[in-house]
């Protein structure tokens, strides 16, 4: 069943679903990637929550000139001005207030969210039969998705998409450093409007899929699980892209499969499984391979503390410290160390004094910026220069009687 | 309007507006000067699954499951925001986003999957509430309010929403000096030997309990317009904190008395015979109060530092 689902083998309806939402997850995907890069992941809450009372009044214009009321691009227009005017709101309200953004985005979304309410219950009251619709843009539904509703997706994904393709250096140049931008000729205020409209297309598209409430996910939660896998702009956008357009289809699909699966919050589910599986196994920023990270660190640390102090003779007390030694086969069980313990623990005492001198002199002061403690000299100072270095040292003398 | 068409319709949804406006107002105000306004926004969206994972458990719609649910899934949000931020080194908005959505999508998985069309639990009513239902039925005018018959008939919202808001003051009282160090100067407030983060966590829960409260008569999202645009206009017309909680109360009981009675009485002015959401007016009201603040408040200005 779920893989008759993710082959598109459920029927028209059911295969318009998968296509329709697996493009505006790519889209939203892409889209969000400079949003988060920029910070501003929140604002497209307000701009989500914008759109409502443009829905209620595109619908309430188009029933007053006599129409039918339901034309999906006409209902989108209205969510666009709407969403729009709001994100002016949130830009306004900060600029020149003493608001921060997060109370004016806040205010923002709950304010048209009201109004757009106290629209749909005028909607309500002119004509109850005709507006059910409307409610679907609240949480998104995908059962009376038409063919065109599709094709609308998949044109605004796809324009979306090459907007993105042409603004993108400008737009990740503004999101890491905007001064530099604006020092180098860069509109950054342009460039913000662009990245906020952008996803306020991409908003605006999917909310007859998912709905108002969780279209934030899509542009939000892709970003941020592309962000464990590279450090890189571009690789980052696809990877979003990959990731929102995979939960899309696979959520799209699972809903498919049983009547009680809302179609919105399967994909945010599913996105949001992809965004623990990354946090928990990404290679260098994943849990796993930061904890395994640290544990590396600590038992080099541990290592070498234990060689030190073995050479001077300290007792050890550390427990850890010990069960490493004693596991490298470097100490006895009661501390006492080995010969190879011995002879570790006067290279690791010799090359302390080493680090001293080459600290304390100038002419090696690239080398020595790299002392952490940890490192083998080996691996900063060539064979000579240790060879120098010794010589300084000099050797072990005896004491005269 | 006569006092026995007033009392039993209009006093109750009133009365529990203004309530749940002021309640939600008071911890808005340290929310807006903490910057954590979108806290609101996060909890207000939790509420829906915490309320329903309270239903699941117990089987009952009743008022203290339903409290002790939605305060658990604040303090989850608020946990599993922490998390993601710390372990995965994630800026706080985006965080929080994920964290807000993630659960409010499974909540309405849970509905949806539950059998819940036998309780008033639905998606609609948790997003903008049904205030205008919380009518009195008992009453018969302005006398049954010294009727112990009458008055035990009241919704038990009214009283739910005002011991909300008596313990969110009680708690801004109680709580008010380590408050307002905490959230003016943290580094401050913790060489006092305040456990700030104590401090924070109990803000929000604290706002969780008005969420619910207010959630069950404006629904969810209209709960962030009372966090944070009393306060926010409030924060614009004046410097001194109890003059800005003072405003934001005012604004907060003007925007529920004007936006009930726009919303009740409005449309029959303009020759309309059907009200709009009293929830959704309140709303808009409070909005356009802060608009006008933000246009002509005495302190809309930033002070010092430079516009950025």
């Amino acid at each position: 069943m779920l893989w008759d689902a993710l082959t598109l083998g459920l029927g028209y309806n059911a295969t318009l679903v998968t296509i329709g939402a697996a493009l505006l997850g790519v889209a939203a995907g892409v889209t969000g990637t400079f949003l988060y890069l920029r910070k501003r992941a929140l604002v497209s809450d307000a701009i989500s929550h914008a759109t409502l009372p443009g829905v209620a009044l595109a619908f309430i214009v188009m029933v007053l000139l006599g129409g039918d009321g339901r034309s999906l691009p006409a209902l989108l227009l209205g969510a666009a001005v709407s969403s729009w005017i709001g994100l002016m709101c949130v830009n306004w309200l900060t600029a020149r207030t003493r608001l921060a953004e997060d109370a004016a985005i806040g205010a923002v979304l709950s304010v048209f969210f009201g109004f757009g309410i106290v629209l749909l219950t005028v909607i309500q009251t002119m004509n109850a039969g005709r507006a059910a619709g409307l409610e679907g843009f609240l949480l998104g539904s995908t059962a009376g998705m038409l063919f065109n509703d599709a094709v609308v997706i998949a044109v605004g994904g796809a324009v979306t998409l090459a907007l993105v393709f042409v603004l993108r250096r400008p737009m990740g140049l503004v999101a890491f450093d905007p001064e530099f931008s604006a020092a180098s000729g860069v509109n950054v205020g342009r460039v913000d409007l662009a990245i906020m409209g952008l996803a306020l297309a991409v908003t605006v598209v999917g909310l007859k899929v998912v709905g108002l409430v969780l279209i934030v996910a899509m542009l939000i939660i892709p970003p941020v699980t592309a962000r464990f896998w590279t450090d890189r702009t571009d690789h980052m956008a696809m990877i979003s892209g990959l990731c929102g357009g995979l939960a899309a289809w696979v959520g799209a699909a699972l809903s498919a499969t049983a009547p009680a699966l809302p179609t919105g919050p399967i994909i945010v589910l599913t996105s949001f499984a992809i965004f623990v599986v990354s946090l928990l196994l990404a290679p260098e920023r994943g849990m796993l391979a930061v904890g395994l990270h640290h544990r590396r660190f600590q038992r080099r640390v541990h290592m070498r503390q234990g060689l030190l102090a073995l050479a001077q003779g300290q007792p050890i007390y550390e427990r850890f410290t010990l069960k490493l030694l004693r596991r490298a086969g470097l100490a006895h069980a009661d501390g006492v160390a080995t010969e190879d313990g011995k002879a570790r623990a006067a290279k690791a005492l010799r090359d302390e004094k080493r680090w001293e001198l080459v600290r304390a002199d100038q002419a090696f002061e690239s080398a020595a910026v790299q002392y952490d403690g940890l490192r083998e000299i080996e691996t900063v100072l060539t064979v000579d220069q240790i060879a120098e270095i010794d010589r300084r040292m000099g050797g072990p003398t005896g004491v005269m009687p | 309007m006569t006092g026995a068409e007033f009392v039993p319709l209009s006093l109750t949804p009133l009365l529990i507006g203004v309530f749940a406006a002021v309640a939600c107002a008071l911890p808005g105000n340290f929310l807006v000067l903490r910057r954590q306004a979108l806290i609101g926004d996060a909890i207000s969206h939790v509420v829906l699954p915490g309320i329903v994972v309270a239903f699941l458990v117990t089987g009952v719609v009743a008022a203290v499951p339903m409290l002790l649910g939605a305060a658990a899934a604040a303090v989850v949000a608020v946990v599993m925001i922490e998390a993601i931020r710390r372990l995965g080194n994630i800026e706080p908005g985006a965080a929080m986003g994920l964290t807000f959505t993630t659960l409010f999508a499974a909540g309405v998985l849970l509905l949806e999957q539950s059998d819940t069309s036998g309780v008033h639990l639905d998606v609609e009513h948790a997003l903008y509430g049904n205030l205008e239902s919380l009518i009195w039925l008992d009453a018969m005018g302005w006398e049954s309010l010294f009727d112990p018959v009458a008055l035990a008939e009241l919704p038990v919202e009214l009283f739910r929403v005002a011991a909300a808001l008596v313990g969110v003051s009680g708690f801004l009282w109680v709580c008010w000096r380590p408050l307002v160090v905490s959230t003016f100067d943290e580094g401050f407030a913790q060489t006092m030997g305040m456990r700030t983060n104590v401090i924070g966590m109990a803000l929000v829960i604290v706002a969780a309990i008005a969420a619910v409260a207010a959630f069950d008569a404006v629904g969810s999202i209209i709960v962030i317009a009372m966090f944070i645009c009393p306060p926010a206009a409030a924060r614009l017309m004046t410097n001194r904190l109890s003059t800005q909680i003072a405003w934001s109360v005012g604004f907060a009981v003007l925007s529920a008395v004007l936006g009930y009675i726009l919303a009740g009485y409005g449309p029959l002015w303009i020759g309309f015979d059907n009200a709009v959401s009293a929830a959704g007016m309140i709303a808009t009201v409070s909005g356009v109060i802060l608009a006008l603040t933000a246009l002509w408040g005495p302190c809309r200005k930033r002070l010092g530092a430079p516009a950025v």
